[in-house]
């Protein structure tokens, strides 16, 4: 198979698009970014990915791994370069979600369908004006949504989207722009999501047994509404945003032995999440302002109830979360090529629970960034220093975890050695922590109050290369190479206190992980019909080094392939496209213990979509359909969690 | 171009046929010096984490001295997704091996000569079993639900083994774990540990005439292993509640059924009887120092004075990380430990001699736990 992906790295010509932006990522009112490079993908490339949430789309960046639970209800986290889930900053219009509770992210329910671009910063992203959370995590996922944009005199733009397929999914959006003014517009979004969760799957063992059943209990039903404000002021702008998540789901749960069909998930999960964010950009010559602000408030409910599974226990829980966010950055160009940036950031989480023995834990974080970059034409670099104060508080008087400061830097360079600018060497070093959540230090029972941050620190150094042409077959080609070795210390890992049924969370793991990610694309052009071709290559060792004694000792980290990759190819002619996507993951191990019975097969999907638009005056029409796993390959991400087989999706749209 | 894509799209086509993986092969290792006797070897039941179907059997081979890990995929490779999720408790009666899997909701029938399988029992969130005359008896935590869903008794099912049937149940206090029978009374230990913190602290006492609860014995929180003695004495274990409640042992008079004596000094998170020796050890966990305290004692039922507080005298006990079961011959008295070391990788099992020196070790499957001997040689 890794055989396959490197005939496909050879033979394709050489493809586009890591796209690595240095210019901006939509953020039009935004000034442009610096010195990171990232993974982008937006548009039109985004939405021909056959993908429903984020957490597909990001399946295709390199140095990515998604934990994917299975089915549209399933939980989907994001994993770059093995430092785990919780180190990975998530990003909505610039500031970010957070999970005070346990961290992480389920990119499942963020829809594609208001998206504008879907980027990934390795490190920190590197713009001019930037808050401090934006330094704050090890990498950092960033979803910007639509801003409305109004061609000609047009002042409304309307869009209404069918979509429905497989496991009974029916997902209606709407999407309505309105100007309101000649500096001011409003964009409303708002998209429902039902799904049956129901497929077939197959678990079979070569001259063994052979079953196939259906995902119980995997429905959903969504609810997503959006509002948002756009203004534009002198030398400036603002946005403000109001989101609103409300949803219902069922676990199917693992798939183990049972007495078929005598057992039944019947767990199921409400959650209700609403938040208003909002920012100003301002400049003043050489002195640039951003403002932002956030509230956010989640509500989780659980419950596993006996009178409807008989084999488990009663559970039922409420969780609620609430979340403020103040920041303030500014930056001040001394020269053209030299600036020097301040930023503050203060948040406030508390979380609310009817556990017994909860402590009620809230907490203060003081995040403090002092940053410069020097940009001259063939150097570029960046350092920057960051502060975070983090204090604690529970109900109970000795609860609560101690104060902690802690300080990290981040330097970042950039070679352009080339007047014609194709070729770009970079490197970066980081180091950055990540708290304990409320969860590791305050759960009842698994919680343990003495923890300290988990930290990582990453040297990364990587180079570009980059063309266009305006004749011939190939009009665009980008080359991007990276390899880095990162440490995850003080690694906050569960482990048993005496038996199965209890367990705490100790600093315990030591990770050590080299990688390189590559990617190629390119762009062609073949008289009418163009075509977009992208390749991506991942390879990874991560390792654990937590216990020398271990016979485990150096075995690769679970869930973490050496080798995975991807492949996209879109094709256009005249109103009609084509995409093929193909994704692959090599075979890993379930366990640190890298023997036969913790062994994970590879698994690799492709992925069809046809799709027409059609003109009816000033409206359009377009169609679209996909059909995912054609080959119909059963797989399981997570081990006892199987992924549906062949599925399809039909989406039609309507467009004002 | 169009050769490229011609040559993709085979390659494609052939990568996306996928063979289903075999069934994974048992793997030998001699550890053993090869010795015979009237036991013949020993079975051990991994139980493996919850949610990952990795219940795995093991079998100790004394003739030859050889240590076979994961026999049971091998041997039944038509039982879709083998052993199951989460072992928890192993017996032999009569010609056949019984594996209670406690999230697979069923007792796994096998013959004990060949570790075959010959049929299941469908018992939900099923926890140990114990045996009388043709009837074999599970302790489940799955009672019926009442009107408040949180307060949920557990039950005994009885189970016909010659069909393989439940053919009674009898509610008895939360969540009830080991069982011993006496005379005609069968003696469960609740624990109410779904219940935190207001766990059960009764033994259930069942009449098996008429299946029902006849009494419930007041004990202590938290109940959990039963080990009746010689003399008619039942040995019950409490694991407290975490915090201030310690651990201990009691002593039940099954005559009168009372408490009649507390062994204070006596953690104990499991236990086996040899003779009149009671070899328990206790990883016993607490919340203030969040910390385990690990112990080993041996009392002699008789006297029920501890005899020793190191059973294990060559100093290897250091190298365990979470002893989780322990089992004595009761020919050769070698003494058998478990460490379940991090749960989430393979663990070990350590034969010591009676005099408590190290033997051999071998490793086994995730989370070793029960050990059951066998006078019936495993045929291959």
């Amino acid at each position: 198979m890794i055989l396959t992906l490197l005939l496909m790295l050879a033979l394709t010509p050489p493809p586009d698009s890591t796209e690595v932006l240095i210019e901006s990522v939509v953020t039009a009112f935004r000034p442009p970014d610096k010195i990171i490079p990232a993974q982008t993908l937006q548009g039109e490339r985004l939405e021909r990915l056959n993908a429903l949430s984020v957490a597909d789309a990001i399946r295709y960046f390199s140095g990515v791994q998604i934990k994917d639970y299975g089915g549209i209800g399933g939980l989907k986290t994001i994993n770059v370069r093995s430092m785990g889930t919780q180190h990975v900053g998530v990003f909505y219009d610039g500031i970010q979600l957070g999970n005070a509770q346990n961290g992480q992210i389920d990119l499942g329910k963020y829809s594609l369908e208001n998206l504008e671009s879907v980027t990934l910063y390795n490190g920190q992203k590197g713009t001019a004006v930037q808050s401090a959370k934006d330094y704050a995590s090890a990498s950092a996922v960033y979803l910007q949504s639509r801003t409305p944009v109004f061609s000609g005199r047009k002042r409304t733009n309307l869009k209404a989207t069918l979509a429905g397929g497989s496991f009974g999914t029916v997902n209606p959006s709407v999407l309505w722009e309105q100007k309101l003014g000649e500096n001011v517009s409003s964009s409303l979004s708002a998209e429902y999501l039902y799904t049956t969760g129901r497929y077939k799957f197959t678990y079979s063992k070569l001259n063994g047994y052979d079953t196939t059943a259906v995902r119980q209990n995997g429905d959903v039903r969504a609810l997503r509404v959006e509002q948002g404000f756009f203004g534009r002021i002198p030398d400036g702008n603002w946005r403000v945003k109001l989101y609103f998540y409300d949803s219902e789901r069922g676990y199917p749960g693992a798939f183990v032995r049972q007495e078929p069909g005598k057992f039944r998930h019947e767990d199921r999960q409400w959650d209700t999440d609403f938040f208003t964010q909002g920012s100003l950009y301002k400049e003043w010559g050489d002195w640039h302002l951003n403002a932002s602000f956030k509230y956010a408030y989640d509500y989780l409910h659980y419950l596993s109830d006996p009178r409807l599974d008989v084999s488990t226990m009663y559970v039922d829980n409420h969780y609620r979360q609430q979340e403020a966010y103040l920041s303030l950055a500014q930056s001040w160009d001394i020269f053209s090529w030299w600036d020097v940036d301040l930023a503050g950031d203060w948040q406030f989480n508390t979380l609310d629970a009817d556990l017994v023995n909860f402590v009620y834990p809230s907490r203060h974080t003081l995040l403090t960034t002092l940053s410069t970059s020097f940009r001259w034409t063939h150097l570029k670099l960046q350092g920057s220093l960051l502060h975070t104060f983090v204090d604690d508080n529970a109900r109970e008087a000795g609860a609560a975890a101690e104060r902690r400061h802690e300080w990290t830097p981040t330097a970042v360079l950039q070679l352009i050695p080339f007047d014609n600018k194709n070729l770009t060497f970079r490197a970066f070093y980081k180091r950055i922590f990540r708290m304990p959540t409320l969860n590791d230090l305050y759960y009842t029972f698994i919680g343990n109050k003495y923890l300290k941050p988990e930290f990582t620190t990453q040297y990364n150094a990587g180079l570009t290369w980059d063309k266009q042409w305006i004749r011939g077959v190939f009009r665009k080609l980008n080359v991007t190479l990276d390899a880095y070795y990162n440490r995850v210390e003080n690694k906050i890992i569960a482990t048993p206190a005496s038996n199965q049924f209890q367990w705490t969370m100790v600093n315990l793991g030591l990770v050590g992980i080299r990688g390189i990610d590559a990617a190629v694309g390119t762009s062609l052009a073949l008289g009418p019909a163009s075509a977009d071709l992208r390749a991506t290559y991942t390879f990874q060792k991560a390792q654990d080094f937590t216990d020398p004694q271990s016979p485990w000792y150096g075995g690769q980290i679970p869930y973490i392939p050496w080798h995975s990759g991807s492949f996209v190819a879109g094709f256009d002619y005249g109103r009609w496209h084509l995409n093929y996507s193909f994704i692959y993951t090599g075979e890993r191990y379930e366990a640190v213990a890298n023997i036969p019975e913790n062994h994970a097969q590879p698994w690799y999907t492709s992925d069809l979509s046809l799709s027409r638009s059609f003109a009816l005056g000033s409206h359009e029409l377009k169609g679209t359909l996909e059909v995912n796993n054609i080959f119909n390959q059963q797989y399981e991400v997570v081990q006892c969690y199987p992924m549906p087989g062949t599925n399809f999706r039909l989406i039609l749209s309507w467009i004002l | 171009m169009k050769r490229t894509l011609t040559i993709l799209t085979m390659l494609l086509a052939l990568a996306a046929c996928r063979e289903p993986e075999e069934t994974l092969p048992s793997t030998q290792t001699g550890v053993g010096s090869g010795e015979a006797g009237e036991i013949t070897g020993f079975f051990l039941l991994n139980e493996g984490n919850m949610g990952s179907n990795k219940c795995t059997l093991d079998y100790y081979d004394y003739a030859t001295g050889i240590y076979v890990k994961n026999i049971y995929a091998e041997r039944n490779p038509g039982v879709v997704q083998e052993l199951g999720d989460v072992g928890n408790d192993l017996q032999i009666y009569g010609a056949r091996l019984y594996a209670v899997v406690n999230c697979s909701n069923l007792v796994e029938v096998m013959d004990v000569a060949t570790a075959r399988h010959i049929g299941s029992v469908s018992i939900p969130n099923c926890r140990y079993i114990t045996f009388k005359d043709q009837y074999a008896y599970v302790s489940s935590y799955a009672g019926p639900v009442e009107i408040d869903p949180n307060s949920r008794r557990g039950y005994v099912a009885k189970v016909d083994t010659t069909t393989l049937q439940v053919v009674d149940s009898c509610t008895v206090g939360y969540q009830p774990e080991e069982m011993v029978i006496v005379g005609n009374k069968l003696y469960v230990a609740n624990s109410g540990g779904y219940r935190v913190p207001d766990y059960d602290h009764t033994v259930s006492v069942i009449d098996l005439t008429s299946f029902k609860e006849i009494k419930t014995i007041d004990v202590a929180p938290n109940l959990h292993r039963l080990e009746l003695d010689a003399y008619g004495y039942l040995w019950v274990s409490s694991r407290g509640d975490y915090y201030d409640i310690q651990p201990m042992v009691f002593v039940i008079n099954t005559e009168a059924d009372f408490v009649m004596e507390q062994l204070d000094l006596l953690a104990c998170s499991d236990m086996t009887l040899c003779g009149d020796s009671l070899y328990v050890y206790s990883n016993a966990w607490n919340y203030f120092t969040q910390t385990s305290d690990v112990n080993y004692a041996i009392v002699d039922v008789k006297t029920r004075q501890v005899l020793t507080r190191h059973f294990i005298t060559d100093g290897t006990d250091m190298q365990f990380q979470n002893p989780y079961g322990i089992a004595v011959n009761p020919n050769t008295h070698e003494i058998f430990v478990t460490d379940a070391r991090d749960y989430i990788t393979p663990g070990k099992v350590y034969c010591y001699s009676p005099e408590g020196r190290l033997k051999w070790s071998a490793n086994t499957g995730d989370i070793p736990s029960r050990i059951v001997f066998t006078h019936t040689p495993l045929l291959r």
